[in-house]
């Protein structure tokens, strides 16, 4: 183990105003790894990857991101760091175009530089995205909305990749073409951290997963074994 | 009735048409600052004021030429612009959409009076005679003329502002999803600031432009003030297209009106217009959002 | 009577008294135009604390005062029954700007901006009858008082400073009574309902629309009578005094600025800019024009930045404390 993971959380609390969600939280992502964390509706998944991003503050402990404290680091200059976020419910930008939502992607000034090249990988992972380019982004499907949101995240070429809940609210065939994206980029390298509900499917694409419920992590370990576990069968695959 | 096709009601209706262009650019900077932050500068008509000031001190008291008064102007007004949102409006941003009317309402008390300080109430002229263009037996204003022009060519260039650059991406983005955009590596706030300044700068450009055209003096705010909220409304707060029509629509009936009674009688028209129209198509024109 | 009822009747029996002290002419009109103010920012807050913040009462003073005046002066005809008529004119330009606004939600922005731009046109027309109205150049009502009397019924014209004291004090308590009714003939729940949950508040049944506009007419009508009763004390009007976006907005800080949500907040908010209007023009006097509007556009700014819920309002909730 010589090099840092490329992200570490650290005994992290975090919750919105007086009303505290997370609490003591300590994971890590290793470079190239695809890790899950999942859990209850309620257990604090997407206030985990809001903490990430600095959307809301910490209320204690740190975040590291490749050795490097960033607990002070603020919210619009996490992704200058290498974290991008896919975020719950796409929030694409509804009366861009699909193109547009993309150039939103590439906002920060490095990755400007890219752009061309970057927007021809995007179409070339997502060759539905090529054809509605024009597309004002709120006409489009859900399952579409998710690739052009993964594809925005993309965009600025980051180095840990963060999906809130992709599957959520998509049909199960789009879901499965979802993973089937997922797994493909977990892949080529891409060090991704996905939090979902979805519990069977994720467990199939990542390498490692966090089980979170009430605003702790209760067990970790390598995908195939908790999806083995009894305790998590009974509970979340209803078996 | 043979005067209804008289070459002097074309020249209203001509006028009509280079008014309107002025009155699309004054609608452009007020609803691009609604369309973005969601608050209307009520005192928007006294930043222009403010610049017509300053153009016509530079230009008649301190003897710089046209050109370099002309971006003073436009400067100066960018950074009141900015200022005018870091320290009177962003205290209010969370506050109830009244208290940020009340609030550019004071300002609006403020600058006018100030304006009544420094300059007194006589009424100032640029001194600027920009020759007339003489078509047939129509006469058209010089500096309509130029006014209209520098209009369309602002409108252009802020179109494409918008459209094609990051930052103007940026812009139309916060104003559909604030909340997501530091995922992008977007500071809001700075957005919002810069928004800020180039709403000034229209008013700046358009202060330019109605300076060539018109004396001033402290209340002159108060003569396209109103009538460019009525233009915004009428063409949905914050759509950008929908102010561009509304000020043609609303500029022909000040015109022509104006051409048949009194000019005031042609705001008044144009009011009972607007507000027929709102019995008729109460989100405005062309809006595109709800009930705001 | 419970004890705060009983000082109030006492405050307001040595208020009464105050004309037979013989305080002086002075005192006698600052205290007349306290009064008047105080009736007019209150009848406009009697919409404003619905949420329904109308930026165009000057309209209504406009039509009240230039009304009375033009009426009398042209045709002779009492203020008695201009007023009516006034009134009546008012009610229908507050049914024809409010109907719409209100059946189709036009609310905050929209209304704010449709009312600016009323009371300009009411003051732009104004302006356009000058041949009627005497243009900018303002408006005096023939004098109906012979030589030697003081007054004059039916022309609506008191000389003497103390019997408009008396009007002006009988326009203000009814304006209070009229504002504690309207507070009661709803619950306060339905009130804040209406002026920030509108769908909420018709899902318990209650007709938005109707009662908007009926807050609506009564306020306007109220207004108007107001600009009569200006137009009557002063015997002078101009269209930049009694119409227009100046006046509009001082009524709305006014209000705003002494508490809306508080009965005697806009009377506080009326008097506080008497006094502070009159100390400048003692203090600084007419040399330069436009530093106490320059003072006064400042406060605003504060005043909403760091006291939105106006002196009164902020007073009230510091004693009240939290939890209200």
């Amino acid at each position: 183990m010589s090099a840092a993971p490329m992200l570490a959380l650290s005994c992290v609390s975090a919750g919105y105003g007086s009303f505290p969600v997370l609490f003591d939280v300590s994971l890590q992502v290793r470079a190239g790894e695809s890790v899950a964390v999942i859990g209850p509706n309620g257990a604090g998944k997407t206030t985990l990857l809001r903490a990430i991003s600095k959307l809301i503050p910490l209320t204690g402990g740190h975040i590291a991101m490749e050795g490097r404290d960033c607990t002070a680091v603020a919210a619009h200059d996490i992704i200058g760091l290498g974290i991008a976020q896919v975020p719950e419910g796409r929030r694409l930008f509804p009366r861009l175009s699909v193109e547009d939502n993309l150039r939103m992607g590439a906002y920060l000034p490095a990755a400007r530089a890219k752009f061309d090249q970057r927007l021809e990988m995007v179409y070339a992972l997502f060759p539905r995205m090529k054809e509605r380019r024009a597309q004002l982004a709120g006409t489009m499907s859900g399952g579409e909305q998710q690739m052009c949101a993964i594809g925005r995240a993309l965009m600025s070429g980051p180095k840990l990749l963060l999906l809130d809940e992709p599957s959520a609210g998509l049909a199960p065939v789009v879901v499965q073409s979802i993973f089937e994206v997922i797994r493909k980029m977990s892949a080529e390298g891409y060090t991704v951290l996905i939090v979902e509900q979805n519990v069977q499917q994720v467990l199939k694409v990542v390498d490692r997963a966090y089980l979170l419920e009430t605003g702790r992590i209760h067990a970790s370990g390598p995908a195939a074994e908790l999806l083995a576990d009894a305790a998590v069968r009974r509970a979340y695959l209803g078996v | 009735m043979d005067q209804i096709f008289d070459i002097f009601f074309l020249e209203a209706v001509l006028n009509g048409l280079l008014l309107g262009g002025l009155l699309a650019l004054l609608s452009l900077g007020l609803n691009l600052i609604f369309g973005v932050i969601d608050v209307v500068w009520i005192c928007y008509a006294e930043l222009i004021m403010v610049g017509m000031y300053t153009i016509w001190w530079l230009h008649t008291q301190q003897g710089v030429p046209l050109p370099l008064a002309f971006g003073g102007g436009i400067a100066l007004l960018a950074v009141l612009g900015a200022a005018l949102h870091q320290f009177v409006i962003r205290p209010v941003l969370a506050a109830e959409p009244i208290n940020q009317l009340l609030v550019t309402g004071g300002v609006l008390f403020l600058l006018q009076a100030l304006a009544t300080v420094a300059f007194g109430v006589e009424f100032r002229n640029l001194g600027v005679r920009i020759p007339g263009v003489v078509v047939g037996e129509m006469s058209l204003s010089g500096a309509r003329l130029v006014a209209f022009g520098m209009a369309m060519v602002a409108i252009a260039t802020t179109y494409l502002f918008l459209n094609r650059t990051y930052m103007g991406t940026a812009i139309r983005a916060i104003s559909q999803d604030r909340a997501v955009m530091p995922l992008m590596g977007v500071d809001a706030s700075r957005v919002y600031l810069l928004t800020s300044a180039i709403g000034g700068a229209l008013a700046g450009l358009a202060a330019c432009l109605l300076v060539l055209q018109y004396d001033v003096h402290p209340a002159i705010g108060l003569s396209f003030g109103p009538l460019t909220f009525l233009i915004c409304v009428l063409g949905g707060l914050g759509n950008l297209i929908g102010g561009f029509v509304a000020a043609f629509v609303f500029a022909q009936f000040i015109s022509v009106g104006g051409f048949f009674l009194q000019l005031e009688w042609g705001y008044v028209i144009a009011f009972v217009f607007f507000i027929a129209t709102m019995f008729w198509k109460p989100e405005g024109l062309l809006s595109k959002r709800a009930g705001r | 009577m419970t004890r705060s009822r009983s000082i109030g009747l006492v405050l307001l029996l040595l208020l009464a008294a105050v004309p037979l002290a013989g305080p002086g002419n002075y005192l006698l009109h600052l205290m007349v135009m306290a009064l008047l103010w105080s009736y007019v920012y209150t009848s406009w807050s009697i919409m404003g604390r619905l949420g329904l913040v109308s930026f165009g009462h000057g309209a209504f003073l406009g039509i009240g005062a230039y009304g009375v005046v033009m009426l009398w002066n042209h045709w002779a005809l009492s203020p008695w029954l201009g007023m009516p008529i006034a009134v009546l004119l008012s009610l229908a330009v507050a049914w024809v700007i409010g109907l719409p606004c209100f059946r189709f939600k036009i609310v905050g922005h929209y209304f704010a901006l449709v009312t600016l731009a009323l009371s300009e046109v009411a003051r732009l027309i104004i302006v356009g009858l000058r041949d009627h109205t005497g243009g900018s150049l303002g408006l005096t009502p023939k004098s109906d008082l012979a030589a030697g009397a003081t007054m004059s019924l039916k022309a609506m014209q008191f000389a003497d400073k103390a019997v408009w004291f008396y009007i002006a004090m009988a326009a203000w308590l009814l304006a209070l009574l009229v504002w504690r009714a309207v507070d009661r003939s709803m619950s306060r729940l339905a009130l804040e309902a209406i002026s920030e949950e509108e769908d909420a508040a018709a899902s318990i049944g209650i007709d938005v629309t109707r009662t908007k506009l009926r807050v609506t007419l009564l306020s306007a009508a109220m207004t108007c009578i107001g600009g009569v009763l200006i137009a009557q004390y002063q015997l002078y009007i101009n269209p930049e005094t009694v119409s227009g976006i100046s006046v509009s907005l001082q009524m709305v800080f006014g209000a705003i600025a002494g508490g809306l949500f508080v009965m005697l907040g806009p009377t506080f908010g009326a008097v506080f800019l008497l006094v502070l209007s009159e100390s400048l023009r003692v203090l600084i006097g007419n040399k330069v024009l436009g530093v106490d509007i320059t003072i006064y556009g400042l406060l605003l700014v504060l005043f909403i930045i760091y006291m939105p819920k106006g002196i009164l309002g902020t007073v009230q909730a510091r004693l009240v404390g939290p939890g209200r």
